[in-house]
């Protein structure tokens, strides 16, 4: 990326944590979520700020541990630790949140948060089967959009509702589009550019801002690859990321990959590809909404077919050479699924799958060097 | 055309050099506090016209000496291949860590799993058990072998384990047993990632602790499968090294 295009995102960023503030003190709300599974739709539809506070910084981490266990996901500790020592603007900024209760240790973190902030729990359902999980689901949804209601003062109408979903089909289809540059082979654009564009995009207040911010990303790496200035060469070997949400501050992985010589050319993850799905509009779209975000396929589900569907689309789409599944420690869900996601990856791709289970410190960075260079020389 | 290869591991450091793929020079040394010292030592006044580096150091060597490198995966699967080319699994258990990896027919890596967080289930851990029970490592598998039942040990962790060993000693249990208990938790170790990787066939066991009988004698009766150590089964990364330093010049 050049260094124009990095520092007017990185201002962007800036000057959406002051753009905020002011927006606050004119009498905006703003929502936090942590989790893919919130209809952000919602939100948006209330003119509320959609506020994405997921913690991926080790930095909160060890605060945290003076409450929950050190055996737990490195994700729910720093998003309990950012919220406990008060360190993240955009926790701060939030007049409440919305959580859903997807993995045990999430869940119950959730209660110990609400000493902190009113938090809204959605009831996720853990099985996909809308004959029986849709109505309750659709329950909670619902719900969700009450508490909205009260909290913003905004009636949230069908036509509100739709722009909303329009709105984020069009932020979607951006994020989308940028992801897509690296089908391109040799992909025009790093791993970990990817991740920092959608990374400081999505915490900006005005989505039409963060659209045009990522088309104009998009225009710069189509110019990047019709001059043929790639990073990369046919030959580099093409890894996609699955498995745990990544962010500034738990992107390692994608870090030692790239310096170890990979193009990683996607996440299969709910930071990357499946957050871009398109949500249908008619006159009933709480029943949209929710059938929409109930397939969404996490871990947390059981079965979890879904995710070897879009597995199998990345893969043929951005041409991969080899799958990086990557567990936080503690994290069961993903741990488990990673045994039948690497047979199927081996028995259906034919290709070869590195599972990584690590945390957000750097203290194991040579033994994952290791792990994946020895894996880059399989490929 | 002669082709060197190094292993720059955390206990300690090997060079093999070898022509028309025989071994003509053999070097070892402990790694000690600064590798790149004990690595430029051990390769000074040696003839070589090109030269591969492995293991944890690799990187540094890279920097420091100019060379290129492999992981410890690529180099152990070379380095087996050569020794025994019908086998397609490898077991390595070094000083601080352990390694399995499976081979298809042409000797690519195509599938590993590595231990090298914890003291446990490697070479570390049984020079440790060995000192608290008063044996030399070098004859630690030997008296092992000598009780004839073992005592079982419980605990994986190096620090509990020790502490258990030490408790056992006080109640009076012999000391061969205790050794032959704690051999074979060793090896039960390695079993289970032995069988995630690879399931079937005969298996190079190399490192260090591949010199010892009492592990060699476990792991074949344990997995019933054909266990092939080598002459020098340390060396095995080095050579491994040094072959692809050999394939890279041709
Ligand atoms: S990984 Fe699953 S549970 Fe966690 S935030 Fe993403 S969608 Fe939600
Ligand atoms: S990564 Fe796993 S353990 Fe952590 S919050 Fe997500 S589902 Fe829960």
């Amino acid at each position: 990326m050049s260094e124009a295009l990095f520092k007017t995102l990185q201002q962007a960023f800036e000057q959406n944590v002051m753009d905020i503030d002011t927006l606050k003190k004119e009498g905006r709300k703003a929502i936090g979520c942590y989790c893919l599974y919130s209809p952000v739709e919602l939100i948006v539809a209330a003119d509320a700020i959609p506020l994405p506070l997921c913690g991926t910084k080790n930095d909160p981490v060890s605060a945290a541990e003076e409450i929950l266990p050190r055996n737990l996901c490195p994700l729910i500790k720093s998003s309990y630790g950012f919220a406990a020592l008060d360190t993240c603007p955009f926790f701060r900024f939030s007049d409440m949140i919305v959580a859903d209760t997807t993995c045990d240790g999430k869940k119950k973190m959730f209660e110990l948060m609400q000493q902190y902030k009113e938090v809204h729990v959605l009831q996720l359902p853990q099985n996909q089967n809308t004959a029986i999980s849709l109505e309750p689901w659709r329950k909670e949804v619902e719900g969700m959009k009450d508490r909205i209601e009260a909290v913003t003062g905004v009636t949230l109408t069908t036509e509100k509702i739709n722009r909303a979903i329009d709105l984020l089909n069009r932020e979607r289809d951006a994020k989308k589009a940028v992801m897509d540059l690296a089908q391109l082979k040799p992909s025009p654009i790093k791993g970990s550019e990817i991740l920092t564009v959608l990374f400081k995009v999505g915490f900006l207040a005005d989505k039409e801002k963060g659209i045009k911010l990522m088309n104009t990303i998009v225009n710069h790496f189509s110019e990047i690859n019709d001059n043929k200035q790639s990073p990369y060469t046919d030959k580099t070997p093409r890894v996609l990321i699955s498995g745990v949400p990544m962010g500034i501050g738990s992107d390692k992985v994608a870090r030692i990959l790239e310096e170890a010589g990979a193009s990683v050319v996607g996440y299969e993850n709910c930071t990357g590809y499946k957050q871009v799905f398109t949500v249908p509009q008619n006159d009933d779209p709480i029943d949209v909404l929710s059938r929409q975000y109930l397939s969404i396929p996490c871990s947390v589900m059981s079965p979890n077919q879904g995710r070897l569907d879009l597995l199998d689309d990345m893969i043929n789409h951005f041409k991969v050479d080899g799958v990086v599944d990557l567990t936080w420690q503690a994290c069961h869900t993903y741990n488990v699924e990673s045994f039948s996601v690497e047979k199927w990856l081996n028995e259906t791709k034919g290709l070869p799958m590195l599972h990584l289970e690590t945390d957000y410190s750097d203290s194991d960075t040579e033994q994952l060097r290791v792990r994946i260079e020895a894996f880059l020389e399989m490929l | 055309m002669r082709a060197a290869g190094i292993d720059i591991g955390s206990r300690s450091i090997e060079l093999v050099v070898i022509e028309d793929s025989k071994v003509i020079e053999e070097r070892q040394a402990d790694t000690g506090f600064d590798p790149m010292a004990v690595a430029g030592d051990l390769i000074s006044g040696v003839s070589y016209d090109h030269i591969v580096a492995t293991g944890y150091g690799r990187n540094l060597f890279e920097i420091a000496l100019d060379g290129k490198t492999v992981t410890e995966i690529k180099a152990h699967a070379r380095g087996a291949q050569f020794l025994f080319p019908d086998a397609d699994t490898v077991l390595d258990i070094g000083g601080q860590d352990s390694k399995v990896i499976k081979m298809n027919g042409q000797g690519q890596v195509i599938k590993f799993e590595m231990n090298d967080r914890c003291a446990a289930g490697t070479g570390k851990f049984l020079e440790i058990m060995a000192r608290s029970l008063g044996f030399g490592i070098d004859d630690f598998g030997i008296e092992a072998l000598k009780a004839a039942r073992e005592l079982s040990i419980n605990s994986m962790c190096t620090v509990f384990a020790e502490s258990e060993v030490t408790s056992l000693l006080a109640r009076g249990k012999d000391r061969r047993e205790i050794a032959r208990g704690l051999h074979s938790s060793v090896v039960r170790r390695a079993l289970s990632m032995l069988k995630r990787v690879s399931a079937e066939g005969a298996i190079v066991f190399s490192g260090g602790v591949a010199n010892n009988p009492c592990m060699v004698r476990f792991l074949e009766q344990m997995t019933q499968r054909d266990i092939r150590v080598s002459d020098q089964p340390q060396m095995a990364g080095a050579l491994g090294a040094a072959l692809i330093a050999q394939d890279i010049m041709r």
